[in-house]
């Protein structure tokens, strides 16, 4: 033993390298965000910081559940129909009920019906996901349509939408509630045997399942989740726009899986880690807020938003190389 | 460029090659030469850098210094593509083709013949055809790869080497998913390479194989060179492992006889893909039952079916007497059946975690607080403690697994099984791919948790192990079970002839 120890002494990474992977996407993120402050008229200010956050609020929750799907080695492109269609849902539930809570369980309640039929077409009956959720991405935003005729309908219970404009210490709730969700996933992706099997899974799926991994049961438990929380973020988005609006949240799922991908997200599995999801979201915020505060028309924005995920995702290829 | 030009007789030079990894050494100033018209055997334990050795001969790798001479010119492959123009070729253990596209294409990828812009069909199998002949493969250039067998793939592999000129030829461990018979077309084509002046480089960790076809000899250790013998003659089989492990090597099987208790696993009526008939059987407590057959004899699908991997269409399995549920790996793990299946990398390693991850993958499930969250001062101590005790050779714990040379990745796979609590273990050709001292200890680990009173299953196709550590050996044969010995009545020939399809001679297929 000690011969073979000693033969292959550490020639310890580059230190460059071990920071990169535990902190190179927040370093991102903090540079730009340096940046911005000093660049960019009107960034550094109270008011552009909270509208930051608050439009990255229903992207961060999502990545939470997107970021469990492709360390799994799926993922799903459902989310944003289920945003818009747990919105009209909840909404058009509470003008006809009266009940906020009973708005509050159908929206949840379909969105977790959703993915675990996703879950189990997926995982039990072995339908690739793209084509799974792709098909579900298309049912269920006609299926808000169908239920709202096509229009907006607004929340008439006004303690529900004050609550999705509320604010604890100067911070919107719904960021709060962003918050939350990092924290809650954070600790399942790291403290967890859950997190730690949805890992195994994505690495080598059968490998996992001969070594006692529930592959099946992790795997709906996973989209469950997912439909899940787009519906709770659904919801949120519902009670700031004081309505459920059918055509929202349209390509919301590739700016998901961005942001994940930004945050070094493996798309074939495996890999994952929270820190860096955060970073990759808050990335992508911050270019949206200081090219719009920059007046940088839509259509170009498109093509920026593009080639940074392509630029990240070099970065993180060449950083591998080296 | 062209072959010609060359000289007939290859040689090839390693001088003064090192190779780094972040945290690892593999390879530390090593110098060899390699005639043409021999066979060369690089041998050494698992991680010794066998294997990055090859991979920097074939461009894969980039050397950190140093460099290969071929035919006295210096060399730095920057790509696989480089060193094929230049004359090297690399069989590798995982096959580089396609299985989706023909024999012929897959012969000819890359330089098809053209008409135009046109693909010329009959000059592509004429010139397939021709590769085949080479190796001497009767098979139709316009079969699909993906229908052949590993051995025919190999030999489509080194067609396809030989149709690129290649002039060195490097094997990493190309017999250890062969048959005998199909280890011998393998020799003879090697043999006739060697005739031709090609130099030849041979990985294995077969002492067998070493004497048979090999001439020279280099040895490496913990990434340093050993010693070259330009000869074997004078070589003694425990002089190379000395060598190679670094201390003398006695009594490898280290059998004893064993208290046997209880029946441990009780196998009834088994039935399902790969078997013609329903299989029954059963294992003490504290006994080791090997299995032993020719590749393809069913070996294998019958062990998927006691652990669960697949469903058994009848027959049951149990373990200390309890029924098992059919076709849950999760189930016979915790009913303490543990299986380690043959093929590492498809279903042994999650390549992309590290080795504790693959280590704790399996046990951390009954260590969990509050049923969910991980108990890290166990998993941190029990990957200590098997990576030491197996002699995992590893940077750290938190190495990803997929770095590993293959013996290694192997040892961690066993640590894997070693961390439940164990009543039943079935081990699919466990030593494939590791040296001669981890095998050693690896029987030594049999015959330990034997005597805790584990029932041990052991699949393999080597016999000499099979009859070393076995108190009984049941002989599969196209996909029934042929016979079964005690270990005082199974003789290699007795027990070989009862593996051979009826109507074979022993001796041709021992060769
Ligand atoms: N890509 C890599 N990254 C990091 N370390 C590596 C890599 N490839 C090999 N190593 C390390 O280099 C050492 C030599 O590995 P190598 O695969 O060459 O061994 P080997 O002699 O072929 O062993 P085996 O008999 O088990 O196949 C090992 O310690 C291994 O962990
Ligand atoms: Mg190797």
């Amino acid at each position: 033993m000690s011969s073979n120890a000693s033969a292959s002494a550490p020639a310890s990474a580059s230190p460059f390298s071990r920071l990169w992977d535990s902190a190179g996407m927040l370093l991102v993120f903090a540079l730009l965000f340096v940046g911005c402050s000093i660049f960019v008229e009107n960034f550094f200010s109270v008011a552009n910081l909270r509208g930051l956050a608050l439009s990255v609020s229903t992207i961060g929750m999502i990545a939470c559940t997107m970021m469990f799907c492709l360390a799994a080695g799926d993922f799903d492109l459902s989310v944003g129909s289920v945003v818009a269609f747990a919105g009209v849902l909840g909404a058009t539930v509470m003008n006809a009920t009266g009940n906020v809570a009973l708005g509050v369980a159908a929206a949840l309640g379909s969105g977790a019906l959703v993915g675990f039929v996703n879950g189990v077409l997926v995982a039990r009956v072995g339908i690739n996901a793209l084509i799974t959720t792709l098909a579900s991405m298309q049912i269920v935003r006609g299926l808000g349509f169908i239920a709202s005729d096509g229009r907006a309908v607004g929340i008439r219970t006004d303690s529900f939408f004050a609550f999705g404009n509320s604010a604890l210490l100067g911070v919107p709730t719904p960021v709060w509630l962003t918050i939350g969700c990092f924290a809650i996933f954070g600790v399942l992706l790291n403290l967890t045997i859950f997190g730690r099997n949805a890992l195994a899974i994505g690495g080598n799926k059968e490998a996992a399942h001969l070594a006692g991994v529930p592959v099946t049961r992790i795997k709906v438990v996973i989209f469950t989740l997912q439909g899940l929380v787009a519906a709770f973020a659904g919801l949120v988005l519902a009670a700031r726009m004081t309505s459920g609006q059918p055509n929202t949240s349209q390509g919301l799922e590739l700016e998901v899986i961005s942001a994940c991908v930004l945050g070094g997200v493996s798309l074939s599995g495996g890999v994952a880690r929270i820190g860096a999801v955060v970073a990759g979201v808050l990335i992508m915020g911050l270019v949206q807020n200081a090219m719009n505060l920059l007046n940088i028309p839509p259509f170009y924005q498109y093509v920026a938003r593009g080639l940074i995920l392509l630029g990240a995702v070099m970065l993180d290829r060449f950083k591998r190389r080296a | 460029m062209s072959v010609s030009a060359r000289a007939s007789v290859a040689s090839l030079d390693f001088v003064a090659l090192a190779k780094e990894f972040p945290g690892v050494r593999a390879l530390d100033d090593v110098s060899f030469s390699v005639r043409g018209g021999g066979v060369h055997a690089l041998m050494g334990e698992n991680g010794a850098g066998k294997s990055t050795l090859l991979k920097i001969l074939s461009g894969a790798y980039r050397p950190s210094s140093g460099s290969v001479r071929l035919d006295g010119i210096e060399r730095v492959f920057g790509s696989t593509a480089e060193a094929i123009a230049a004359g090297v070729a690399v069989i590798y253990q995982e096959l580089h083709l396609v299985s989706e596209m023909t024999v012929a294409e897959n012969l000819l990828i890359g330089r098809y013949p053209r008409r135009g812009l046109l693909l010329d069909r009959a000059a592509l199998r004429a010139e397939a055809a021709r590769l085949l002949a080479l190796v001497g493969e009767d098979l139709s250039p316009d079969t699909r790869l993906g229908r052949l067998s590993l051995a025919q793939r190999q030999m489509v592999e080194i067609a396809k080497a030989l149709g690129r000129g290649a002039r060195v030829v490097a094997f990493d461990e190309p017999t250890s998913s062969l048959s005998a018979k199909e280890t011998a077309r393998l020799f003879a084509i090697i043999r006739d390479l060697k005739a031709r002046g090609h130099a030849i480089l041979y990985v294995t960790h077969r002492m067998d194989e070493v004497y048979e076809i090999c001439d020279a000899a280099t040895v490496l250790r913990d990434g340093r060179h050993v010693v070259t013998h330009d000869s074997l003659a004078a070589v003694t089989r425990d002089a190379l492992v000395k060598s190679m492990v670094g201390r003398e090597l006695t009594n490898v099987y280290n059998y004893r006889p064993r208290l046997q208790r209880p029946e441990g696993l009780e196998v009834s009526g088994l039935a399902g893909p790969g078997l013609r008939a329903p299989v029954s059987f059963s294992v003490k407590r504290g006994e080791v039952l090997g299995f032993f057959g020719l590749v393809g004899a069913g070996r294998s699908e019958l062990m998927r079916l006691v652990c669960g991997a697949v469903e058994p269409s009848a027959g049951e399995v149990k373990i200390h007497g309890a029924r098992l549920a059919s076709g849950s790996p999760r189930a016979a793990i915790r009913a303490g059946l543990v299986f380690c299946p043959e093929d590492r990398k498809k279903e042994g390693i999650v390549a992309i975690r590290s080795v504790a991850e693959n280590i704790n993958l399996s046990a951390r499930r009954s260590r969990l607080r509050a049923g969910l969250f991980l108990d890290f001062t166990w998993e941190k101590r029990n990957a200590r403690e098997k990576i030491a005790g197996l002699r995992v050779r590893t940077a750290s714990a938190d190495t990803l697994i997929g770095t590993l040379s293959g013996g290694n990745q192997q040892k961690a796979i066993l640590a894997r099984w070693l961390s439940e609590n164990v009543r039943v273990i079935v081990l699919d050709e466990p030593t494939r791919g590791i040296d001669i001292g981890a095998k050693s200890e690896i029987y030594a680990l049999i015959h330990e948790l034997a005597e805790t009173g584990v029932a041990v299953v052991i699949v393999s196709s080597e016999l000499p192990e099979v009859l070393g550590i076995s108190d009984r050996v049941i002989v599969m044969r196209e996909g029934l079970v042929a016979a079964e010995f005690a270990r005082e009545s199974a003789t290699p020939e007795a027990v070989l002839r009862a593996a051979l399809p009826s109507g074979s001679s022993v001796s041709a297929a021992a060769a």
